[in-house]
Order: C-alpha cells, then structure tokens, then sequence
C-alpha cells in the first residue's frame, strides 16, 4: 500500500476504488502501523490550528517581528465583508474568504503564533485557506476538511519525494507553488473530481506558478510570503475550477514535479531565499532589511 | 520515520515564523536540555551564519530560550521565553559570531550551566523543515537528530565497552536503527551513540552503567 509518484497513486485508486485521500490514509496505516482513529485524532489537533489561525488576526490583528505585517487579512474581510465597504468582494465570496484566512495564517507565523507547516511555514496560509473556505461556503461538514488536508497531504509527499518543497533550494514555486498545487487537488475532491481530475489540478497549478522566485524582505517569512500565499490560494481555486470543467494540462502531473525541480535548481542563489534578489534585492527592500534587524 | 507521513506534510505544528530559524532552534535547545539533564541556572548561545544574521526577526533567541525552558516547538509560550526566563531567574546571553567559517549556516552553540560548577556544551545544526541534528557535545563531534529513541552513552574508550551496551540492548529486544561511535582521542572520553526504531526501556540505563568503563548513560525517547 504505497505509491511513489502519480501515476502509482491512480494506479493505486483505480485498482482499489479509492479517493486519493483514502490512498493516503491506508498509506499511513501501513508504513506507520497506526489506526485511522490515531490518524484522525492526530489530524484534529492540525484542524483545530488551522481553524485558530485562518481566524484570529481577522478579528485581533497582531504586528510581526519584522515589523512588516499585521492587520491585512482583517483588512481584505472588511473590504471584501464589511458592513460598510465600498468595494464588492471582487473574487467572488469563496475565494475572499480563502485569500483572507490564507493571510491570517501568515500573520499568526509572523507574529510567533502558532500554525501548520503546509508543507512549509512560509506557505502556511494556502490549505487551510483553501480548504476551510470551501468545506464552509459548500456545506461540506468536519469530515470533509480531513478528506481534503488526506488528499493535500499525498501530493505533498509525491512533490517532497521526487522535487523539494524547500525555498532554499527551489524557489517560491517550490513552497507556495506546492502549497497550490495541493489545494487544487484537495479543492477538486471535494467538489467530486476523481483522482484524474485532482492531479490535473495539480499539474495545472504548479505550471502556473513555475520559475516563482523566493526572495524575502529582510529574510523574513513575511512579505512578499503573505500576498503570494493570497496568490496561492487564487491558484488553487482556478486550477481546480479548469480541472473539474475537464481542461487538461498536456504535460501529465509527475511531468510537472520534475519540470518544478529542474527550474528551481537552475533559478539563480540570489532568488533562492538568501534574500539577496527579487523584491529583496530593490533599493526599498535593502532599507527595509536594515531597518527591520534593529 | 523511515518513510514520509502526513505529518510530515501538513505539519509540524510549530510556532512561527521559520521551520528552520525558529523550529528548528527549539529543537536544538530542548534536545541539550535533555542532554544537561539537570536544572540549568545561566545559558549562553553563540549563534553563526544566517542565525547570526537574522535572529531577531526570526525570533531564533526566542526559540533557542524556549527550548532550554523545556518548550516544544508548537508552544506558544516560546514568544515570550525572555519574560519567563526571567521570571525563573534563568540568566540567558546571546553572542553572534560573524566571523567563524565552514559551519553549517544554521548553527547555534550552546553552554548550560548548573550554578555548582558543572557545564555543558552542545552544538546544534538546524538542517530544515524544522529538523535539526546534534553535531557537538563538549569537544566531541557527534551525529544525531533526535527523531529515533536515543541512547547516548559516555565512556572510556577501552576494549569490550561496545560489546557489553550490545548485550544489554540484545537483552531487552532493543533493535539498533543506527549506532555510531565517536572518541576525543584514544584511550579518552568516547561516545557510543545508539537510534532504535522503538521504545528503549529506561531500565536499561543500570545495566549499562553497571560496566566500569561507563561514566554515563542517558535514553531520549521519540
């Protein structure tokens, strides 16, 4: 009951009627020797961070250590929610909400609260995001947020196993670009799509995110992170719209991971998180480095 | 921990903002707490590289304070490690090293102190991802993250030593994942470090020690 790449993982669905997220759950009961309850028990503490995280800076904001965050997702709710806004919620309500929770987690990071890497710190704020907006705009009930982190989590394996989800090494495209790719494919389960249909989210949304650069201001987890996770997220909602309509991306989903990897490991040091290119590397992201050391 | 779970995908949980810089350097500090093994009155931290460099907004002194406190890395009380350290009376110090080449660039010296005249140094390396390993302990090089149950145990290096910690472990059903061994110089202080897949039982430690070229045993379970 493994798999190693995608192909394996439909294989795996196809042979076994089985949902991705099902794939991924019999997978861990295996290679852990553990029990779907001490998985679910497990994944309950995860939800319930999410949960804290995608809310509490919308309704407390709270300034970063850097100094370079705080109050945007409670900004974007009430532009998007308020009573009183002016401006309509231009994405739509669903996808306010996930852009709006996206941010708040990378408010919680930056400010030392608690969050979930998903799959890293500094795309935090995609899943749950994604997720949580979807299963509460959709009706879809607490079982529905563990199918879809269960399905998140296997093509996070697939892309940690065969390209990395690390910065350092490849790029934004690599953390927020996974991050995406994840939720595309949690968001077309739960909206029905098959496992096909998920993986074509996936390829799709790391496709439209390759070659993204990591290049943090100052080397903090905190801008340009919060407003790609926002982008993150946007992604993951129009990839897995494509997919469930049945666009199909030519290039097949493991295809795409090594495509991924091999751009990260030729995107040049200064855009691989040492903060030295990118937003980092402009006149104003130099001042803001010295500044936010003091 | 031989293969890739959902928790290492979605997870860990952990206090922001960087699995590497503040994660990771939780790790380090709780892991050396384990090692002190007793109650720490002063620790200094000497950090290198990007530690160095991005510490403060990271909030890696944060971390590495909370984890001498016993914090784990998803506790939220690590934002305020300064204030409850000093609320224990715990005298902390931080020094950046700017200078120091050919280490990893996440690295972080550790000295613990017990106020009776015993010390402890421990050098942690943050590898990512929240992951860390052990690369130092008094003047000895060592290798281990943690993420296995533990045994480490220092001794003379003298003939039979690795033989008898063999037996006790083979004894208790313990199967050995890894084990390595590292001395100051021969005939000197060694360490026999030992990761197993499951639990070890703490009795073990008497046996252990019941040989006389063994100063000291210690079992970090997962």
């Amino acid at each position: 009951m493994d798999f190693i790449n995608g192909e394996s993982l439909l294989a795996l669905c196809a042979g076994e009627n089985m949902t991705i997220s099902q794939a991924m759950l019999h997978r861990e009961m295996t290679l852990g020797e553990t029990t779907r309850e001490a998985v679910y028990e497990k994944l309950a503490r995860s939800i319930q961070i999410m949960k804290d995280s995608t809310h509490d800076p919308i309704e407390n904001p709270v300034p970063s250590m850097g100094g370079l965050l705080g109050g945007e997702s409670k900004a974007v709710w009430q532009s998007a929610f308020g009573a009183k806004s002016a401006q309509p919620a231009l994405c739509g309500t669903t996808l306010s909400k996930a852009i709006a929770y996206a941010m708040a987690v990378l408010e919680v990071n930056a400010s030392m609260g608690l969050i979930v890497a998903a799959p890293t710190a500094g795309s935090s704020g995609v899943i749950p995001g994604t997720i949580l907006s979807i299963c509460e705009d959709y009706g879809l009930g607490e079982d529905a947020i563990y199918e879809g982190i269960l399905n998140a989590s296997a093509v996070g394996y697939i892309i940690m196993r065969n390209a990395s989800v690390s910065g350092a090494e490849a790029g934004c495209q690599a953390e927020v670009g996974a991050a995406s790719a994840m939720a595309a494919s949690a968001a077309a389960q739960l909206l029905g799509g098959s496992p096909q249909v998920c993986l074509q989210a996936a390829s799709l949304a790391l496709s439209n995110l390759l070659g993204l650069v990591c290049d943090p201001i100052a080397g903090l987890v905190e801008s340009p992170c919060q407003s790609r996770n926002a982008i993150g997220v946007s992604n993951a909602f129009t990839s897995a719209q494509l997919a469930l309509a049945g666009v199909k991306h030519p290039i097949p989903f493991d295809e795409m991971v090594d495509a991924m990897y091999k751009v990260g490991l030729s995107l040049p040091f200064e855009l691989r998180e040492t903060a030295l290119g990118g937003c980092a590397g402009t006149p104003t992201g130099c001042q803001l480095c010295s500044s936010c050391m003091k | 921990m031989n293969y890739t779970s959902i928790f290492d995908v979605i997870g860990p949980n952990m206090i922001g903002p960087s699995s590497s810089h503040t994660a990771g350097a939780v790790s380090i500090a709780l892991m050396a707490r384990k090692l002190f093994q007793e109650e720490i009155v002063k620790v200094e931290f000497t950090l290198y590289g990007s530690f160095a460099k991005t510490y403060r907004g990271h909030g890696t002194d944060r971390a590495l304070l909370g984890g001498i406190l016993g914090f784990a890395p998803d506790d939220v009380r690590i934002r305020d490690a300064f204030s409850i350290a000093e609320q224990q009376g715990l005298e902390f110090s931080f020094t950046e090293d700017h200078t120091t080449s050919g280490l990893h660039p996440n690295t972080a010296d550790i000295v613990m102190h017990n106020g009776k005249g015993r010390t402890q140094f421990v050098r942690g390396v943050s590898v990512g991802g929240g992951r860390m390993k052990i690369v130092k302990i008094n003047s000895i090089d060592v290798d281990f993250t943690g993420e296995y149950s533990t045994l480490i145990v220092k001794q003379s290096d003298k003939p039979g030593v690795v033989a008898h910690i063999a037996s006790c472990l083979a004894e208790r059903q313990v199967n050995i994942a890894f084990m390595r061994l590292y001395r100051e110089a021969r005939g000197e202080t060694a360490y026999t470090i030992i990761e197993s897949d499951h639990y070890i039982p703490p009795e073990i430690i008497d046996s252990i020690n019941s040989h006389e070229h063994i100063h000291k045993t210690l079992v970090i379970q997962v």
